[in-house]
């Protein structure tokens, strides 16, 4: 992958000029070159990484397993689609093994992900079965410890 | 002193007369101050590789808490002749041509140890790692220092070495990439030294440690060049690439004749490497590419912004290829590396290690070692800007 990317995906926030230092390029290169990202949708757009359990937010994710029946034109791609296009659905993948489609899915309550399941979810056709699970509690997202004591045990000068 | 008994009259003279290293002189100015941003450490910011040190727990439980070989495991004896051969280009046997020590910092020890008689010269250049001058008096050796120049991007030549040569040389040593500077030797480069080290009979120990960090050219090892692996001891460890400094783990390869001879001593004074730090060694070399290329790619990134504000705000530096530091020259604002160094912490709470620790000729340069975040080290140039602005 291209160090640029690797540079924003590990920290989006850095400036293009601390990049162009990184990379060893003009600051007028890092901007175009990002903007062509962009414009080509490669990036798709720039998050914070919360911990989300520090907030005491009214929410629950839960992870979905979906089994469902490929159609005749476009695979599992037209159900999927289908599937991601409700904002309570935050990530999608189809997926080898078991069962086909990964949802996380976001609701206020329980009650608000197990209506979502059971009467926008399931109904939909070429949907077989689905097997929900909530998440508890977070340890890491995108590669980022939730509960990481800063440790550096190092001496200050050494050889 | 401790009532009338004057110890110090019964020290050994070479180790009573050698001075206490510059780092640690430093070190202890910098541990009395709150708050600093230290360039000045010289290992991995990054932690130990977690496969790595969940298997230490894991070979804990087992058990693995006995001496073992003097040699050290042969799994690992195995695994690292596989390893020098995939990544630095030198065939060993793990039955009796590899030792592992006690970091890099051993095996240098016996190395010289066991190749020198007193007034053997040791040729080496600096500005160097801070150990080399006094092991090679530990062990009776004469060391001939050459000094390597910014100019040419502190790298070794042919000529430097036939300048300070005696008939009585009988080593060299060599350590690229290089602590303190980042320079490294292409092949040719390293085609001159072993032509050299051939033409005069040298024993050549080579200190590789940082040989996996290199930024811009893969590296050469000059074990590998033809004709060499017969006159050379290779010296690499863990502490570096993968960051396991603490663990105290290295290894030396060579021919059968020499590493037995440093057996003989670390078997003597030491009995093995740490069963644990072994076992964290095998693990770590099942997997080793992942983690050390994605740290590579890292110190390339804060090399390259560390280049970068050298030059925006004037400071001449020489551009550093390999290990994780950089050293520029501060000699234009005419004042001593030492008191350019005191004065910046004082100043700017910002640790840098004057050049003058690496050897004399280390006068005129900081070391910063940009083994921490690149939030410290924009923060650190931000302050430096600042500091040379006003002097
Ligand atoms: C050039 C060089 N050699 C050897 C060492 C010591 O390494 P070890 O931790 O393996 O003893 C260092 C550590 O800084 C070094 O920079």
């Amino acid at each position: 992958m291209d160090e640029l990317l690797k540079i924003l995906q590990n920290n989006a926030l850095q400036s293009r000029e601390d990049i162009a230092r990184m990379l060893g390029v003009a600051s007028a290169e890092v901007n175009e070159r990002i903007k062509d990202y962009e414009q080509r949708g490669v990036i798709r757009g720039y998050q914070a990484i919360l911990n989300e359990d520090q907030l005491d937010l009214d929410k629950v994710t839960a992870v979905i397993e979906v089994k469902v029946t490929p159609q005749r034109e476009g695979g599992f791609d037209v159900i999927a689609n289908r599937v991601s296009r409700f904002p309570e659905v935050r990530s999608a993948y189809l997926m080898s093994g078991g069962y086909d489609l990964l949802l996380f899915v976001e609701g206020r309550s329980l009650r608000e992900v197990a209506s979502f399941v059971s009467e926008k979810l399931s109904p939909l056709e070429g949907i077989l079965s689905t097997s929900t699970h909530f998440m508890l509690k977070t340890y890491k997202r995108f590669g980022v410890l939730m509960h990481q004591e800063n440790t550096d045990e190092r001496l200050s000068i050494t050889p | 002193m401790r009532g009338s008994v004057s110890l110090r009259d019964r020290l050994n003279t070479t180790v009573r007369d050698i001075p206490r290293s510059g780092i640690r002189d430093f070190f202890d100015i910098v541990s009395t101050m709150r708050d600093v941003i230290s360039l000045g450490i010289g290992e991995p910011d990054f932690d130990t590789p977690w496969h790595v040190r969940e298997s230490t727990v894991f070979a804990l439980e087992r058990g693995a808490t006995h001496y073992t070989s003097n040699y050290g495991y042969l799994e690992l004896r195995r695994a690292l002749a596989n390893y020098v051969r995939k990544n630095f280009g030198a065939e060993y046997n793990p039955e009796n041509e590899v030792l592992v020590t006690v970091g890099v910092s051993e095996a240098l020890d016996l190395a010289l140890r066991a190749l020198l008689n007193p007034g053997d010269e040791v040729l080496y250049h600096e500005p160097c790692y801070v150990s080399y001058r006094a092991t090679i008096l530990f062990a009776q050796g004469i060391p001939l220092a050459v000094e390597t120049k910014a100019e040419n991007g502190f790298r070794l030549t042919r000529a430097m070495l036939e300048a300070k040569a005696t008939p009585k040389t009988k080593v060299l040593m060599l350590n690229f990439p290089n602590n303190p500077t980042g320079a490294v030797m292409s092949r040719s480069d390293l085609e001159d030294i072993a032509a050299f080290a051939r033409e005069r009979d040298l024993i050549v120990i080579t200190d590789e440690i940082y040989g996996e960090l290199t930024y811009d050219s893969p590296h050469t090892s000059i074990a590998s060049l033809p004709g060499m692996a017969e006159r050379t001891i290779f010296l690499h460890g863990f502490s570096k690439a993968w960051a396991m400094t603490g663990f105290r783990l290295g290894y030396a390869c060579g021919p059968a004749e020499l590493v037995e001879a440093m057996m003989k001593i670390h078997q003597y004074t030491m009995l093995c490497a740490s069963s644990l730090s072994q076992k964290a060694a095998i693990e770590a070399l099942t997997r080793p590419e992942f983690d050390v290329t994605a740290m590579v790619d890292e110190y390339r990134r804060r090399r390259n912004f560390l280049v970068a504000s050298f030059a925006e705000m004037g400071l001449e530096s020489h551009r550093p290829l390999g290990a994780f530091y950089a050293f520029p020259s501060v000699a234009k604002f005419g004042i001593p590396a030492r008191d350019f160094a005191l004065k910046f912490l004082e100043q700017e709470k910002v640790a840098v290690v004057p050049g003058t620790a690496f050897g004399e000729c280390g006068e005129g340069f900081v070391r910063c070692a940009y083994a921490t975040s690149l939030d410290n080290i924009r923060e650190a140039m931000a302050r430096l800007q600042r500091f040379i602005g006003r002097l």
